[in-house]
């Protein structure tokens, strides 16, 4: 099924702009699911089973991206970041717009050639050469152009956060012969500038409890420390990360499952950055919420690299928590 | 009728990290029982209250927030028998050295007892030279063997301060955990003197969880109780060495009333009048900007609540020797409960933007 | 025969200086708020001052098939508050709102409900050293000076702001709180033309200065179909130092309504950015687009409350942002009441029937 992950990776969406993946994936979960809708703010709700506890799913759909500031007088575009975007990750990399005109990326000289550049001093060149007829114009969106990579246990590709959160929510639900519960696999808009699809979604839902699919960081390449984190060694379940506690109940019962499932997992405390289970966490009345988490290397990187071990077990880790009945 | 000194020292002897109240909460929750009518948890955790009313329904209600959730650490990862830490909330690493601690091990359920050690100039980076160690250079000793040190604990586990509450002279109280537990003391006294009297509102008094972290619980127990009216009662900076500015008040000059945009100034002007018709003594708290309480959350839930800020001057706040007088944690709890019974069903309808 | 499209006439310019003369500073709107309450109680329906301070005000249409459109404009403005008395008039202050301090030095103030004029001095050149004159001054070696005749006049807690008053030079006007008392007097406009195929909510929102907080509970309030926020966003279309192509302008004075697609609170909904942009290109109202970047608006709070409303944010430019004088042209305002009445004239269901994309 890795055809599936290309498909969804290489889709252009960055947050705001969600429509072509949620197309890909409506058309993926509508024979699976008993319903679908699509909310305000672009949300895509798959709900599996009916009457039992209401659990909300959140994977979100939305990469990081570029949008434009300004068409100088010769024609390169200015762009600032949508999400958490960083100018070294970009210098040379080649990025397309929504309406299909691809570009890369340069900077201003810097000061000293090993400085990193600023957001500020770089442009896209998309082979225009003034800014009359140009086919950018100020607020048109764009995205990292870079084709999905199988290395075997380890597959490689843009955007793998989040859509490999989609991923594992698409094959929970293909997995997920019946359920004692009423899921709501939602496919989240606009993580990456603050949890705000998943905020709102958890509003309009009113789960019982949440659970966010998501990457996580990593601890397994040269000169990183303090954080217990490897690619391979089974997804993380998470109780801590810069935004929020999960719920020591959904951790546990996470953990219930996994070990009586005999599938792998690892403890997760994060120091940086947040996911859709804050966001859910402190929505309405509180919902006791927690984090299935991907460990990923490179995040927000043109190559976010995860082990598709993990992946599988994520998913069969998810479908034995929504297959069986829970009480936190 | 509960005795407030042991109350409150049993509150600074049990942990209750924001997200893992629950030990501070048992507590709450027995010295609650006798003094309401209705307990229940909310979702994230929090312990709702309601003592009710004598007014005919639907029954206008106040909502007296105070956060239970202690700062801590967690543990992120195990090195050769020595645990490395992040914080939960904010804590100032210059204060951790040296500091006893006890580690909630999670494997075997134990707690251990362990202390936060400084390594030697020579194993950390030449950078740190002789300034303050950060936090993830800190580590906790548990003196144990690292093949126990590894059964017994696992990353997440919690690190809590393991300071022992002390009285000083002066009806003057020391301990961890005084943000917030003082103000859950103060709460807990107004719910003693309002036995025996009538008050027409409900009154829900709740004891949040996650304000450290998020300010969850108030903003999820607001939402879901939808008070009229919402008070957070807090600890707010003592005049102290190195804390001296327009921030600060005086140790035992009295509980302090917030002005500034998280509080309804009808509320304020209410509840400063009343202090002073009643001699209780207090000082005005500025919060020009966000009040960095509850109320900050609750003034936004739903369609908006009127809010206030009741606050108790704490010297060193954050470290694990924070300070309070006690008279003021009384003075704040009689100023609440004297508040209370005066609200007259109609109430609501009196609140006015004075212009 | 009566107007049926609202203009900016000298009522419109008057009722925008009497606004933007008002004291107004975050968590303590009164003034405006009076103002504005006298302004829309005539052509209202309903009429709510809520807990925070917001007025809420709800006109409804005659036609079928209504849209519920709230509108949303702030009422406070950045300034000060006093924190600290050091006797003899003397008062230490703290800043509400994003404020660079070095815009204060000299500047004329007023404090307080009673309006007690100060001033925020400096030490004299004479007293000062050259290297001292290399650093900015800091907040707290600032103080606010209402002369020791006033000094029982002025008490900890009170709001102070800018002492400049509003000008009208040639095409363009000058005043404090430009941001965003123009956006509320356009919403005052917009009411009085209100068109019959919506169901007006105008949030005269408090608190946007630190953190969107009225507007918050205002869209929870309304729970309105869709919103438009309107406000005032800065124009930094200046000559750069080095001559070069100045590309960080944000706005342009002089280009119409600033329509937003994306700021650091919001990615405003596409369907409404499109709709904005056709209805100015139709009725050929000149528009531009704000420049995607930081800051934000009421939007920020608007579109993630209750379970997401779509929302756009337009925005009347002006130069030198948070100052003691912001300078905007008219021609801008009335192409930015333009573009709204006429876009409210056309909104009809279909707008939001198709997903957003």
């Amino acid at each position: 099924m890795k055809s599936l992950l290309q498909k969804l990776t290489e889709t252009f969406s960055p947050s705001g702009y969600e429509s072509a993946i949620r197309d890909v994936i409506r058309a993926e979960v509508e024979p699976l699911a008993d319903e679908i809708s699509v909310d305000a703010l672009g949300n895509l709700v798959a709900r599996k089973g009916k009457g039992g506890k209401k659990i909300m799913i959140a994977a979100h759909m939305d990469e990081i991206g570029l949008v434009a500031t300004h068409i100088d007088a010769n024609g390169f575009v200015r762009f600032t970041g949508i999400g958490g975007v960083y100018p070294q990750m970009l210098m040379g990399g080649r990025v397309r717009f929504a309406n299909g005109v691809p570009g890369v990326m340069y900077t201003e000289p810097l000061d000293k050639p090993t400085d990193t550049p600023a957001i500020e001093k770089m442009f896209i060149d998309v082979g225009a050469t003034s800014n009359k007829n140009h086919p950018i114009k100020i607020g048109d969106v764009a995205a990292f152009e870079r084709p999905f990579l199988d290395l075997g246990d380890r597959v490689v590709a843009k955007s793998m956060d989040d859509r490999i959160g989609c991923y594992v929510a698409i094959e929970t639900l293909r997995a997920l012969k019946k359920t004692p519960h009423e899921v709501y696999f939602v496919f989240t808009t606009q993580e990456e500038v603050g949890t705000r699809g998943a905020g709102t979604a958890a509003y309009g839902l009113d789960p019982e409890i949440g659970i966010a699919l998501d990457v996580t960081g990593w601890g397994d390449t040269p000169g990183r420390k303090n954080f217990e984190m490897y690619l391979g060694k089974g997804p993380a379940v998470k109780i801590k990360d810069g935004g929020m506690l999960a719920d020591p109940r959904v951790v546990d019962w996470m953990i219930r499952t996994a070990e009586k499932a005999k599938l792998p997992y690892q403890r997760e405390v994060l120091l940086g950055g947040t996911t859709d289970a804050r966001a859910m966490q402190v929505a309405r009345t509180g919902i006791p919420a927690g984090c299935i988490s991907i460990p990923c290397r490179y995040v927000h990187s043109p190559s976010e690299m995860v082990d598709y071990n993990d992946v599988q077990n994520a998913v069969k880790l998810l479908t034995a928590m929504l297959g069986a009945p829970v009480e936190l | 009728m509960t005795e407030l000194m042991p109350f409150l020292k049993s509150l600074l002897s049990v942990p209750g990290l924001s997200g893992y109240e629950t030990p501070a909460m048992r507590l709450i929750e027995d010295a609650w029982k006798p003094l309401v009518n209705e307990m229940r948890l909310s979702r994230l955790g929090s312990l709702e209250a309601l003592k009710k009313g004598t007014a005919a329904e639907p029954r206008p209600s106040i909502l007296v927030a105070t956060h239970m959730d202690a700062i801590g650490m967690m543990v992120t990862s195990i090195k050769d028998g020595f645990l490395f830490m992040t914080m939960v909330g904010g804590v100032d690493a210059r204060v951790l050295p040296g500091t006893p601690v006890t580690v909630h091990a999670g494997a075997s359920g134990e707690d251990l007892p362990g202390v936060v050690v400084q390594p030697p100039a020579r194993l950390l980076p030449a950078s740190i030279g002789e300034g303050p160690v950060p936090l993830d250079q800190l580590m906790v000793d548990v003196g144990l063997l690292m093949k126990d040190v590894a059964a017994k604990v696992r990353v997440g586990d919690l690190v809590s301060y393991a300071t022992e509450p002390q009285e000083f002279a002066g009806d003057i109280i020391v301990g961890h955990s005084l943000d917030n537990r003082a103000s859950v003391a103060a709460l807990t006294v107004a719910l003693n003197e309002l036995q025996g009297k009538t008050h027409a509102w409900d009154v829900w008094a709740v004891a949040t969880a996650q304000e450290e972290v998020t300010l969850g619980g108030a903003i999820t127990s607001a939402f879901g109780i939808h008070p009229d009216l919402a008070v957070a009662v807090d600890v707010t900076f003592a005049k102290g060495p190195g804390a001296n500015d327009w921030q600060t008040h005086g140790l035992g000059k009295g509980a302090s009333i917030g002005f500034g945009p998280n509080i309804h100034p009808y509320l304020f002007k209410q509840f400063k009048e009343l202090a002073e018709k009643l001699e209780i003594p207090h000082e005005v708290d500025v919060m020009p900007r966000m009040s960095g309480t509850d109320a900050y959350g609750m003034q936004i839930a739903a369609e908006g609540i009127p809010t206030i800020v009741i606050s108790i001057p704490l010297r060193y706040m954050h470290t694990p020797v924070e300070m309070v007088a006690v008279k003021d944690i009384q003075r704040a709890g009689r100023l609440l409960a004297e508040f209370i019974t005066r609200l007259e069903p109609d109430f609501i309808n009196k609140i006015t933007w004075d212009e | 025969m009566a107007e049926t499209t609202p203009k900016i006439g000298n009522s419109q310019i008057k009722l925008l200086e009497k606004l933007c003369n008002a004291i107004g500073v975050s968590g303590d709107e009164g003034e405006v708020r009076k103002i504005v309450l006298e302004e829309v109680k005539p052509h209202a329906d309903d009429v709510k001052v809520d807990a925070l301070g917001n007025v809420l005000v709800t006109r409804s249409g005659s036609s079928k098939d209504r849209v519920r459109v709230m509108l949303d404009a702030h009422m406070d403005e950045v300034g000060f508050m006093i924190v600290g008395d050091d006797g003899d008039g003397i008062f230490r202050f703290e800043l509400v709102g994003g404020l660079d301090v070095r815009q204060l030095v000299g500047k004329p103030v007023v404090v307080g409900k009673n309006k007690v004029p100060g001033v925020i001095g400096a030490r004299p050149i004479h007293l000062t050293t050259t290297e001292e004159r290399q650093r900015k001054i800091p907040l707290d070696q600032l103080k606010i000076d209402v002369g020791p005749g006033a000094a029982g006049k002025v008490k900890v807690g009170d709001r102070a702001t800018f002492g400049s008053t509003f000008k009208r030079v040639g095409p363009s006007i000058m005043s404090k709180a430009i941001d965003d008392r123009i956006g509320v007097a356009t919403l005052i406009e917009l009411l009085k033309f209100a068109p019959p195929n919506v169901d007006l909510c105008l949030s005269f929102a408090v608190q946007e200065e630190i953190g969107l907080r009225g507007a918050k509970v205002a869209a929870h309030y309304f729970n309105p179909d869709m919103a438009i926020a309107l406000d005032s966003t800065p124009a930094n279309d200046l000559p750069t130092h080095d001559g070069e192509e100045n590309i960080f302008y944000n706005t342009k004075l002089g280009a119409g309504p600033a329509i937003y697609t994306f700021d650091a609170g919001t990615l405003n909904d596409p369907r409404l950015i499109r709709f904005l942009a056709q209805v100015g290109d139709e009725a050929r109202i000149p528009y531009q687009f704000r420049q995607p970047g930081g800051g934000g608006t009421d939007a920020g709070s608007i579109h993630r409350s209750r379970a997401g409303i779509p929302t756009v944010s337009v925005s009347v430019p002006h130069r030198y942002t948070h100052t003691a004088y912001s300078l905007s042209r008219l021609d801008d305002w009335k192409h930015t009441l333009a573009l709204l009445h006429t876009a409210l004239t056309k909104i009809t269901p279909a707008l939001l029937a198709e997903e957003r994309r």
